[in-house]
């Protein structure tokens, strides 16, 4: 897959921060705003989605691409289920309880570990979704060959 | 609301129509993509912002991941010829429609209008959710405090989908190698 003209490169260069940093505020301000993790993460994995398509798979090394985006997406799954066991050794036993304390509703630093959660899970589902996408890409590449 | 509402249904139902009749497979994806956009608009008029966002973006991606598929692959609709076998396809599909659609009409009788259902269930969490959690959104509350277990579930859907296109795409292209 080759990359598109430089018009396209310059501008998606632009917007492909604005929309990352969109994606970090969606997830961060998920408690409040409406949005989330699942929301946020999509949204990340947009902005390498279209740095991707408008560089082509030749500007960057696919298979180590691939690797560190499974990896995120793996550590990032195992933190959620660390911060849900955490939870079965702090405050009452219950897995999945908020133990940290929630602070005034409507400020940033709310909601106990609500954020905590929303940002693990926003790293996992962009890295989900990208590792799909770079699958089909490398499926492309080598079935081309 | 309704009105507005009947009417987006409609563009989607006749775009879902459209998408499986038609010969150009590129068109029936850009087809598909009005249900999914109608989808959003509807999300909005029906105030669920929180789904609204993530349909906008999945839908977007899908629509550049089939788009580049029929594009890599091909154009053509498959013909496929009208005979006895495809006659009794659409007439099972049609009785059971009917059925359906019979059971339906008596169903709707003993429901609440549009958007004016019984909260049961969801009365205490919809009253309690900022002091339980204290989280404003109550949809992340919900998420990530009482319906924990759920979410988890759906990010390790996510997970093994992801693994399982990364195993079945690779095996393919190193058989090759």
């Amino acid at each position: 897959m080759e990359g598109m003209s430089t018009i396209v490169k310059k501008v998606s260069q632009l917007v492909a921060g604005i929309i990352f940093m969109y994606g970090i505020y969606i997830i961060l301000h998920g408690h409040l705003t409406p949005g989330g993790g699942f929301a946020g993460g999509a949204i990340i994995a947009g902005a390498f989605i279209l740095l991707i398509l408008a560089f082509g798979s030749s500007a960057l090394n696919l298979k180590k691409e691939v690797a560190g985006s499974s990896n995120t997406e793996s550590v990032a799954i195992l933190m959620v289920v660390i911060l849900a066991i955490m939870s079965l050794l702090m405050g009452i036993k219950v897995f999945f309880t908020n133990f940290l304390p929630k602070g005034e509703p409507g400020t940033l630093l709310s909601a106990g570990v609500i954020p905590l959660y929303n940002i693990f899970i926003g790293i996992e589902v962009a890295g989900a979704i990208l590792t799909i996408f770079l699958a089909l890409v490398i499926f492309k590449e080598e079935s081309s060959k | 609301m309704e009105l507005t509402i009947s009417i987006i249904l409609g563009f989607m139902i006749i775009g879902a129509i459209y998408a499986i009749h038609a010969k150009d497979l590129l068109s029936a994806v850009i087809a598909m993509g009005i249900v999914g956009y109608g989808l959003v608009i509807c999300f909005l008029l029906l105030k669920a912002p929180d789904l609204a966002i993530v349909q906008i973006v999945i839908e977007t991606i899908t629509l550049v991941i089939m788009v580049a598929v029929v594009l890599d692959s091909t154009r053509k609709e498959l013909e496929l010829p009208f005979d006895r076998k495809s006659l009794v396809n659409m007439v099972t599909g049609f009785v059971i429609f009917a059925g359906l659609f019979y059971f339906f009409l008596h169903a709707i009788e003993h429901l609440d209008p549009l958007g004016m259902h019984s909260l049961r269930m969801a009365e205490p969490y919809v009253n309690g959710a900022v002091e339980l959690t204290g989280s404003i959104n109550l949809v992340t509350g919900v998420l990530f405090d009482f319906r924990a277990y759920d979410t988890l579930g759906e990010a390790v859907i996510l997970y093994t989908a992801a693994l399982g296109a990364l195993t079945l795409l690779r095996m393919k292209g190193k058989k090759t190698v």
